[in-house]
């Protein structure tokens, strides 16, 4: 549940909420780009801080620490495998450059989680609605993609009354083996499943009896329009890009050791 | 008996839902808890079957402190009614969905048996022992999720919202119930902003606002209290408001029973044609 809370948009006015999810979503795919270039933790780490302005700037430092929180079981999962295979890989030796890998990979999921998550908590599924409809995908899928994201949270809580309910009748979800567990969870996903349907049925006939898809070529109430701030964003992107490309092909990065040692 | 000490509770997203919650309900007692949307109702009620435990103070089930025992074990003891029979039904029929928690509770398959058939008559749902509780309408699913409550007998009988999308003859027909069952000494807890409904019942009311209790008592002198009910957005009961606009009359006051304000008007009456 505290994933979704990280993901989960609350309408406030900041410079970056009122950014262009255009650009935004340009910037995410940067830092993705950054992040996958490289196997070492420095660049990682600065890829990293990049992201700490944002979040002050958006001023959403607690959901964002909340769903960064959120990831700490499968982070230590990817560092644990990670540290294993390199552990076998080198014929069962450890050594400090092992260590500093398995934590850069663990660092790369991080940065991943970290810039969606400021991306998430930052663009008002309507505005995402409107960005895809501008990459001139037909309005039926642009409809279904933010319906979905706006429906999470509400199914989220529904999930919640429901376990609830069933709990109160008894249900004990964390008893019995591995397979009683799984089949504990049926009360608790049918009514959820047949709600689902039964809102998405009302849903459309609301639609409908609202003149959905009445004419071809719809109007906005609101009209994504580039403003200054998109451009600076756009600029920052861009450096960011051409740093990181730079780097990566003409620069050899020190390891944290070695780069330690370096400075003392 | 369950008693509420001192007891504040705060959800994890920050809101402030209980403040300084204290009474007590005796063995036997119906107790009808009101007060507008989100005035802290439901999560007032979780804290009794153990779904929430307060994050100050304590809640005691017959001695027993909440936060040191199971929701499952709480439950057979408490059994808790939600509104939304949606939330719960899963079942292939209603002769399963009924038996669902007893399963949990780990009765005979003997006892299942009859306790199934006794829920169904008593709920007037044999004729539907076999079908989907999906294919109902939606005041039978709502009987249905009572009934698969109330097969395991709980001593504590908990029902939010009772009343919402019932017509006149499905909320007599609750009344009745209840009204049964506190003659075999049930403790019956309603959670409603239904008026009408608990005027009718006259049970003790507690009144409640922004996660605080703002009044306790008799409901005859809490819903005959305008300035009381005011505090929470009640409207008071249609007797109340005919009687206080028939002050020239000097009716009493506390009045909320439709019988009593028929007597009453009456002799009135006569004795002015006298
Ligand atoms: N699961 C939850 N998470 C966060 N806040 C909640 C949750 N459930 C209820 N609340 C909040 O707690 C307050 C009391 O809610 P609730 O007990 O449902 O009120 P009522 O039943 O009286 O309508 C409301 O402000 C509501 O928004
Ligand atoms: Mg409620």
């Amino acid at each position: 549940m505290s994933v979704f809370d990280g993901l989960k948009y609350r309408k406030v006015s900041s410079p970056i909420h009122d950014l262009d999810p255009r650009i935004k979503f340009f910037y995410v795919c940067a830092i993705f780009v950054g992040a996958i270039l490289f196997w070492t933790i420095l660049p990682l780490l600065i890829l990293f801080a990049i992201q700490i302005p944002f979040v002050l700037l958006a001023g959403v430092k607690r959901e964002w620490l909340r769903s960064l929180r959120g990831t700490i079981f499968l982070a230590a999962i990817i560092f644990l495998t990670n540290l294993i295979v390199r552990y076998f890989a080198s014929g069962g030796a450890l050594l400090v450059t092992d260590l500093e890998f398995a934590a850069a990979m663990t660092l790369r999921f991080i940065v991943l989680v970290g810039s969606f998550s400021v991306f998430f908590l930052t663009t008002s599924p309507d505005h995402l609605g409107l960005a895809l409809e501008r990459t001139r995908m037909p309005y039926e899928f642009s409809f279904a993609f933010t319906t979905a994201v706006r429906f999470v949270p509400v199914l989220a809580e529904e999930a919640q009354t429901i376990m609830d309910a069933q709990k109160a009748r008894g249900l004990e979800l964390e008893k019995g083996n591995f397979l009683k567990r799984i089949r504990n969870y049926i009360p608790v996903l049918v009514p959820l499943i047949v709600s689902a349907i039964r809102r998405s049925l009302e849903l459309a006939e609301a639609m409908e009896s609202r003149a959905w898809g009445a004419t071809k070529k719809r109007t906005n109430l609101y009209i994504l329009r580039l403003k200054q701030g998109d451009f600076i964003l756009f600029v920052i992107t861009i450096v960011i890009l051409m740093v990181t490309v730079y780097v990566r092909i003409y620069i050899d990065v020190p390891g944290l050791s070695q780069f330690l040692s370096g400075v003392s | 008996m369950i008693e509420v000490q001192d007891v504040g509770f705060t959800y994890p997203s920050g809101v402030e839902a209980l403040r300084g919650v204290a009474f007590t309900v005796n063995n036997g007692e119906f107790i009808a808890i009101m007060g507008q949307n989100g005035a802290g109702k439901t999560t007032l009620v979780k804290h009794f079957n153990g779904l929430l435990k307060p994050s100050i103070g304590r809640v005691l089930v017959d001695g027993i402190e909440t936060k040191k025992t199971s929701v499952a074990s709480l439950a057979k003891k408490v059994g808790f009614v939600f509104q939304n029979p949606d939330h719960q039904l899963f079942s292939e029929t209603v002769e399963e969905e009924i038996a669902f928690a007893l399963k949990n509770f780990g009765f005979e398959e003997e006892t299942i048996k009859k306790r199934v058939t006794w829920a169904l008559s008593f709920l007037e749902l044999k004729k539907y022992r076999k079908t989907s509780p999906f294919m109902l309408s939606g005041g039978e699913r709502k009987r249905v999720a009572l009934a698969s409550v109330l097969a395991w007998n709980p001593e504590i009988l908990i029902l939010d919202e009772p009343t919402i999308g019932q017509d006149y003859k499905q909320k007599e027909k609750l009344r009745q119930f209840i009204l049964q069952m506190q003659t075999q000494e049930k403790t019956i807890v309603i959670v409603t902003h239904d008026v009408e409904f608990v005027a009718e019942c006259n049970p003790r009311v507690l009144l409640m606002t922004e996660g605080r209790i703002v009044a306790d008592g008799q409901g005859k002198n809490i819903l005959a209290n305008p300035e009381v009910l005011a505090k929470s957005s009640v409207v008071p009961p249609q007797v109340v408001q005919i009687f206080s606009r028939l002050n020239e009359l000097e009716l009493p006051k506390n009045v909320i029973d439709l019988y009593e304000a028929k007597d009453l008007l009456l002799k009135k009456l006569e004795k002015r044609l006298r």
